[in-house]
């Protein structure tokens, strides 16, 4: 069983990150950036399945150089070699962009399965799953909360607004993965120490013979507009109640 | 003028609310150009007529088993080859987990561009300009689109459905799709949750718990003011991490980011992750037994107080008030 899992660096959901001052891009400094964590999921059923069935796990990665550091983390997670594309600017470039570059670099081997995260906390696209997919012309199932192997197909499940489904898909074939498929490690001492020695494979748009047109153009950021100050209710807790209920009924409109 | 496509989707109780926003978004960008409804499932005449009277001029029905239930590989194979021919500027669609997955494989497709999880929409210079959260709406950022019909997912409950008009008809043809070869794809099994649970980002209330709610059970209370008030349960990170509730119930950057008109957070102590999950509801209510927690900075309105004295009161009050 071969598998490929993408993955990305992004900051850390626990920072608070904002946007520059001049609304040219996201202030980055002092900001944590860890291996996305949806990504953790893929990388882990990945490294899941082939202790159960044998194979191999190749990460894949595109981003500035700094990337490596996530990169690590899959690789000390158990991810077996990495296959890379550095490129400052490509990794924020659009999701049809990266989805294009990422299925170049993955369709210069054959796998049998494809897993990433179901999305990224950054650019919150959900599209580069789906989207590596159809340039691949393989079938796809997103939000997988569920992964059995049998044989030349997997059968997944997936909560979709409410209803619970059940697919059998036909491999080659890609799979986002969101929280409740596993528990992911921690990579271990041993692992964090051979992740550097694991080969990593760095390609270049070149390489690929790609001259990616991007099809979403950013015309600006702009911060969540502030919050009004809000009111903390007083009195016995008996008033507070009623009151809200006022508020919410005859001022807000809301209920 | 702009030709806007328009795909919708139904739900138990026939076409969904999200898809009725969609249109009447669609309706009022298009700026007298036409709006095509399409419709993909089995027994999609009510929701066609439907269709007709909240803003579609023309509707393209795909009446077919290999649709319903909803099979990526087969609506993939039908609208591809429609889209090349519509001639449509734009499509828009519904967010949804189908719509998500259906939108990404369209775009790459069709060689279009596409902004999911649309807030807002605006015609400037020429364009449709989209504003979309980024980091789970820590900011949000506007774009525009290439290709065509380059694809728009809207966000539930922002934006306003067109007034049903009774007399309203529209022209209702066929969507005619070639067979598709093997399908790899087989639906095996699609089991719908109790019907009265409404799916979290379509609510237009939600009650959520976090840590201070101490257990699962406990969540019993928000269960019972969510009935008064027709509202979802969500939960905080923590309170799913302690196995307190599913993970499909988590709000925040690590769950679902969601919008609805009330969001009442009880005992959530609000890290960053939540409140990025969250703060684009219209009204946040917070109870919570620490005047300082970091919530109460997003809350419209806070009660500070034990949520277990709290939240049955309040679910007396508005039985009584909305009785």
């Amino acid at each position: 069983m071969k598998i490929a899992v993408m993955v990305k660096q992004v900051a850390d959901t626990a920072a608070k990150i904002q946007v520059l001052s001049d609304g040219s891009g996201m202030d980055y400094s002092g900001v944590q950036l860890v291996l996305n964590p949806y990504d953790e999921y893929a990388v882990e059923e990945a490294i899941k399945l082939k202790e159960a069935s044998g194979g191999e796990v190749v990460i894949f990665n595109l981003g500035p150089d700094s990337a490596d550091e996530a990169l690590k983390t899959a690789l000390a997670m158990g991810g077996d070699r990495a296959v890379v594309l550095r490129d400052p600017e490509l990794g924020q470039a659009d999701a049809s962009v990266r989805a294009e570059i990422l299925a170049a670099m993955i369709a210069r081997e054959e796998f049998d399965i494809i897993f990433c995260g179901k999305q990224s906390v950054d650019s919150d696209t959900h599209q580069v799953g789906p989207a590596v997919a159809q340039k691949l012309g393989m079938p796809a199932a997103t939000f997988i909360t569920s992964f059995v192997l049998d044989g030349t197909s997997a059968t997944v499940s997936r909560e979709a607004e409410g209803v619970t489904e059940t697919l059998e898909i036909g491999l080659p074939a890609l799979f986002t993965c969101t929280k409740g498929l596993n528990e992911p490690r921690y990579p271990s001492l041993p692992g964090i120490m051979q992740a550097a020695r694991k080969p990593k494979e760095v390609l270049s748009l070149a390489d690929l013979g790609l001259t990616p047109a991007a099809k979403v153009k950013v015309h600006g950021l702009s911060s969540p507009p502030p919050r009004a100050e809000g009111r903390m209710l007083a009195g016995e807790t008996n008033e507070k109640v009623s009151e809200l209920v006022r508020l919410l009924r005859d001022e807000a409109h809301a209920v | 003028m702009t030709n806007i496509w328009v795909y919708l989707e139904t739900g138990s109780a026939g076409l969904t609310k999200p898809s009725l926003e969609v249109l009447g978004e669609a309706k009022r960008q298009a700026d007298g150009g036409q709006v095509t409804a399409l419709l993909l499932g089995k027994g999609l005449d009510e929701a066609a007529a439907l269709a007709a009277r909240y803003g579609a001029d023309k509707v393209l029905v795909g009446d077919d088993d290999r649709y319903e239930p909803f099979n990526l590989e087969s609506q993939v194979h039908a609208l591809v080859p429609a889209l090349q021919a519509s001639g449509a500027d734009f499509l828009f669609m519904p967010v949804s987990t189908h719509g998500r997955e259906l939108s990404s494989r369209l775009a790459m497709a069709l060689d279009s561009g596409l902004a999911v999880d649309v807030t807002a929409l605006e015609s400037k210079d020429g364009a449709l300009h989209f504003t979309r959260p980024i980091f789970a709406g820590k900011a949000f950022e506007t774009v525009t689109l290439e290709g065509t019909p380059a694809i728009a997912t809207l966000r539930p409950n922002l934006f306003q459905t067109m007034d049903e008009d009774a007399a309203a008809s529209a022209s209702v043809e066929a969507l005619s799709a070639d067979a598709p070869g093997d399908l790899r794809t087989a639906v095996k099994e699609a089991v719908a949750a109790a019907l009265d649970k409404i799916p979290l980002q379509e609510a237009k209330v939600i009650v959520a718990g976090g840590r201070g709610m101490k257990g699962s059970d406990e969540f019993k209370i928000l269960e019972d003011l969510a009935e008064v008030l027709g509202a979802a349960v969500g939960a905080s990170r923590a309170a799913v991490d302690a196995g307190w509730r599913d993970h499909s119930d988590q709000v925040g950057q690590t769950g679902k980011t969601v919008s609805p008109v009330l969001y009442i957070a009880c005992g959530i102590s609000g890290a960053i992750q939540h409140l990025a999950g969250m703060s684009s509801s219209r009204y946040i209510v917070a109870v919570n037994k620490d005047a300082e927690a970091p919530i109460f900075k997003v809350a419209d309105y806070g009660i500070e107080g034990d949520l277990f004295e709290v939240v049955p009161m309040l679910t007396d009050e508005f039985k009584k008030a909305l009785a």
